[in-house]
C-alpha cells in the first residue's frame, strides 16, 4: 500500500499534537494545574494517528478513559478539549465531563468513556444506525485490553459480527490492565484470537508503527465499507505513563518501560519522512513550531476561561 | 371510544409511532415474528419487516447500548427487555451511558431512546423475574421512568416516550397485559410528570402506582363503605414525578397512603412520603403510611407469592391504622 505523502505528514502532525498536548497535561497534573485525574496517551500515539486517518469526518468512534488521543485524532479541538481538562466553562462539556468525557458529536466522537468496555455496544448502536439508514460510513470502538475480557465487549462483538455492521474495532493492547498484566488476566497473548469466535478478521499489527496501523485499520474500514462486517485489529503498544498520573508503577520494571521508550513511534515516523524526502529537518522544525503554538493558544484558552457556575449544575440533565 | 387490551394499546402506539417516524425501530429479544415474549409486538414485523423490528441474540448489554448508540446516531430506538429483571445485566449501558451522555457532553446530544420492559409479580416467575424496581430508575439523574395503569395511558404514555429525547424506561406490568379498557377515538400522548386522580375524595390520600392503582380504587370502595372518602392518584411516571398533584391533595385529605407492588424498602413510596413530609408536614393529621412487598425476594409457590403481593386488604388496613 502506498501511502500519500500528505497522509504521512497529517498522520505525524496528529501523532506530535497528542505527544505534546500529553506531555502538558503531565506537567500540569504534577503541578496541581488541574483537578481530578488523568490517564495520558504518551507512547500510544501511532494507534489514534493511523486509525483515524483511516477515517472521514463523519465516522463515528468511541474511545475509552485514555481518550485524548483519539479525539485528537479524530479533529477534536485543542482549545476546547484543554479547557474542558481545567474544568471550565468554555471546555467541551461545558466542565461537566472531563478527562473521562469529552465528546463532539459533530466529529462522530460518541465520547470518551470512564467506564472500560463502555463503548463497545455503543459503536455497535451507531454501526447499527449507519446500516438502518445505508449510510456510507462507520463506526471504530477503540478499546484497550483490559476492556477486551468485559462482558459488554464480547457481546458488542458478537452483535457486529452476527449483524454484519459497519464496526472496527481497534483493540490497543498496552499490556497492562492498571496494575494487572496480560499474562494474568488472559490465557492468550494475542487478543486478535478472540476475533475468530465472532467469524471476523483479527489481525495484529505493530501499534508503534502508525503506517501499519493506518494499513490496517484502511483495509478494516474498506471492508466494513463494503456491507462485509465488523473486523477485530489489535495494535500491541506500550503505555509510557502510569495506568493514571500519579500511578507509582510498582508492577513493571523501569527496563521494560525504557526498553518500550526506545520504540518510541513518533521519532520513527519522523526518521522515515526524512528518508523518504516527505520532509526536510527544517520543514519538521516549522512544523513542530506551529503545534506548539497552536498548543500554547489552547493553554491561555483553558487558563483564561471562566469557570462554570454553580447554577449550572442544574443545566444539561434532560433534553 | 374503543374497548382495548393494555397489550393492544401498546402495540398500537408502536404500530402508529413507527408509521410516523421512520427513525423508530424496535430491538429485543424475540420481538419479531415471535411477537414478543407477551405478544407486545406482535404484528409488527409483518407489517414493517426485519429491518424494524429486529430479533437480538440474547445479549442485553448490546441490546441497550446498541439502542443508546443509535440514538446518539440519530434514531430513536425502542428495545425490550423480556423481563425489567435481566437489566441487571445491561445496567451500566442504561445508567452510566444513556443516562449521563447529554449532562457529560454539556447538553451536546440527545438520546431518543425507550426501554420498555415487564415487571411485576403474580405469574409465578419467582424471583428473577417478578420484581418491581422503578425505584433504581428513577433514582438515576437523566432517565425519565413511566409506569402505566390502563390502556389509555399504556397508549399515550409510550407515543410520549417515543417522542422524548431522552432515555425513557418504560415499566408494563405483565399482569396487566390482559386487561381491558377505555381508549378514547381521539386519545393522544400523555405528557410525562402529570399525575391523575383516579378518584376525588376528601379524606385521605391514597398515592398508587401501576398494578395496585387497581387495589387502590378496590380500597377505596371499601373504605366509602366505612365512610371513608379516599382520594386515589395515579402519578403514570415516577421521573418526573409529579408531587404538587400529590401535594395539593393531601393539603385538602390531610392524610397520605402510598402504595406500590416494589419492596417497601427504599422504594418509590418512600421518596413520595419523605417530599410530602418536608413540604407539608403542618397539614398532617396522621401518620403516612407505606403500603409495599415485604423485604424478601419474590417467592416462587402459589400462597407465598400471594403472601408477597400487597393488596387492597392491605391499603384498607393501613388507612385504618393511620386514622384509629
Amino acid at each position: 500500500m502506498t501511502i500519500s505523502k500528505k497522509k504521512m505528514i497529517e498522520m505525524y502532525t496528529t501523532m506530535y499534537r497528542i505527544r505534546q498536548f500529553e506531555s502538558k497535561l503531565q506537567e500540569f497534573f504534577a503541578a496541581s494545574k488541574i483537578p481530578g485525574f488523568v490517564h495520558l496517551y504518551l507512547g500510544e500515539e501511532a494507534v489514534a494517528a493511523g486509525a483515524c486517518a483511516a477515517l472521514n469526518k463523519e465516522d463515528y468512534i468511541t474511545s475509552t478513559h485514555r481518550g485524548h488521543g483519539h479525539l485528537i485524532a479524530k479533529g477534536g479541538d485543542l482549545k476546547l478539549m484543554m479547557a474542558e481538562i481545567f474544568g471550565k466553562s468554555t471546555g467541551y462539556c461545558k466542565g461537566k465531563g472531563g478527562s473521562m468525557h469529552i465528546a463532539d458529536v459533530d466529529l462522530g466522537i460518541l465520547g470518551a468513556n470512564g467506564i472500560v468496555g463502555g463503548g463497545g455496544p455503543i459503536a455497535t448502536g451507531a454501526g447499527m444506525a449507519i446500516q438502518y439508514r445505508g449510510e456510507d460510513r462507520v463506526a471504530v470502538c477503540f478499546f484497550g485490553d483490559g476492556a477486551s475480557n468485559q462482558g459488554t465487549t464480547q457481546e458488542a462483538l458478537n452483535l457486529a459480527s452476527a449483524w454484519e455492521l459497519p464496526v472496527v474495532f481497534v483493540n490497543e493492547n498496552n499490556g497492562y490492565g492498571i496494575s494487572c498484566p496480560i499474562s494474568k488476566s488472559m490465557a492468550i497473548t494475542d487478543i486478535a484470537d478472540r476475533a475468530a469466535g465472532y467469524d471476523m478478521p483479527g489481525v495484529i499489527v505493530d501499534g508503534n508503527d502508525v503506517t501499519a496501523v493506518y494499513e490496517a485499520i484502511t483495509a478494516a474500514v474498506a471492508r466494513a465499507r463494503k456491507g462485509e462486517g465488523p473486523s477485530l485489529v489489535e495494535c500491541k503498544t506500550y503505555r509510557w505513563r502510569g495506568h493514571f498520573e500519579g500511578d507509582a508503577c510498582t508492577y513493571r520494571e523501569k527496563d521494560e518501560v525504557d526498553e518500550w521508550i526506545k520504540k518510541d513511534p513518533i521519532p520513527r515516523c519522523a526518521q522515515k519522512m526524512l528518508d523518504e524526502g516527505i520532509l526536510t529537518e527544517k520543514e519538521l522544525d516549522a512544523l513542530h513550531a506551529k503545534i506548539d503554538t497552536e498548543l500554547q493558544e489552547a493553554i491561555t484558552f483553558a487558563e483564561e476561561s471562566p469557570l462554570p457556575e454553580p447554577a449550572d449544575l442544574f443545566e444539561d440533565v434532560y433534553a | 371510544m374503543a374497548q382495548k387490551t393494555y397489550m393492544q394499546a401498546l402495540n398500537d402506539a408502536l404500530r402508529e409511532e413507527m408509521e410516523r417516524d421512520p427513525n423508530v425501530l424496535i430491538i429485543g429479544e424475540d420481538v419479531g415474528q415471535f411477537g414478543g415474549c407477551f405478544g407486545v409486538t406482535k404484528g409488527l414485523f409483518d407489517q414493517f419487516g426485519e429491518k424494524r423490528v429486529r430479533d437480538t441474540p440474547i445479549t442485553e448489554s448490546a441490546i441497550v447500548g446498541a439502542a443508546t448508540g443509535a440514538a446518539a446516531a440519530g434514531l430513536r430506538p425502542v428495545c425490550e427487555l423480556m423481563f425489567v429483571d435481566f437489566i441487571g445485566v445491561s445496567m451500566d449501558q442504561l445508567f452510566n451511558q444513556a443516562a449521563k451522555m447529554r449532562y457529560m457532553f454539556g447538553g451536546k446530544t440527545t438520546i431518543p431512546m425507550v426501554l420498555r420492559a415487564p415487571q411485576g409479580a403474580g405469574i409465578g416467575a419467582a424471583a428473577q423475574h417478578s420484581q418491581s424496581l422503578e425505584s433504581w430508575f428513577m433514582h438515576i439523574p437523566g432517565l425519565k421512568v413511566a409506569m402505566p395503569a390502563t390502556p389509555e395511558d399504556a397508549y399515550g404514555l409510550l407515543l410520549t416516550a417515543i417522542r422524548d429525547d431522552n432515555p425513557v424506561v418504560f415499566l408494563e406490568h405483565k399482569v396487566l397485559y390482559g386487561v381491558e379498557g377505555e381508549v378514547p377515538d381521539n386519545a393522544g400522548a400523555i405528557p410525562f410528570g402529570q399525575a391523575k386522580i383516579c378518584r376525588e375524595g376528601t379524606d385521605v390520600t391514597i398515592v398508587a402506582l401501576s398494578k395496585m392503582v387497581y387495589s387502590a380504587l378496590e380500597a377505596a370502595e371499601t373504605l366509602a363503605a366505612k365512610g371513608i372518602n379516599a382520594e386515589v392518584i395515579d402519578p403514570r411516571t415516577v421521573s418526573p414525578l409529579d408531587m404538587d398533584t400529590i401535594i395539593e391533595s393531601v393539603k385538602k385529605t390531610h392524610s397520605l397512603v402510598v402504595a406500590h407492588e416494589a419492596v417497601k424498602t427504599g422504594g418509590a413510596g418512600a421518596e413520595i412520603a419523605a417530599q410530602v413530609a418536608e413540604e407539608i408536614i403542618d397539614y398532617l393529621d396522621t401518620p403516612i403510611m407505606r403500603v409495599g412487598a415485604p423485604f424478601t425476594p419474590v417467592p416462587f409457590s402459589p400462597p407465598l407469592e400471594e403472601a408477597f403481593i400487597p393488596g387492597a386488604e392491605d391499603i384498607v388496613a393501613a388507612v385504618e391504622q393511620i386514622r384509629s
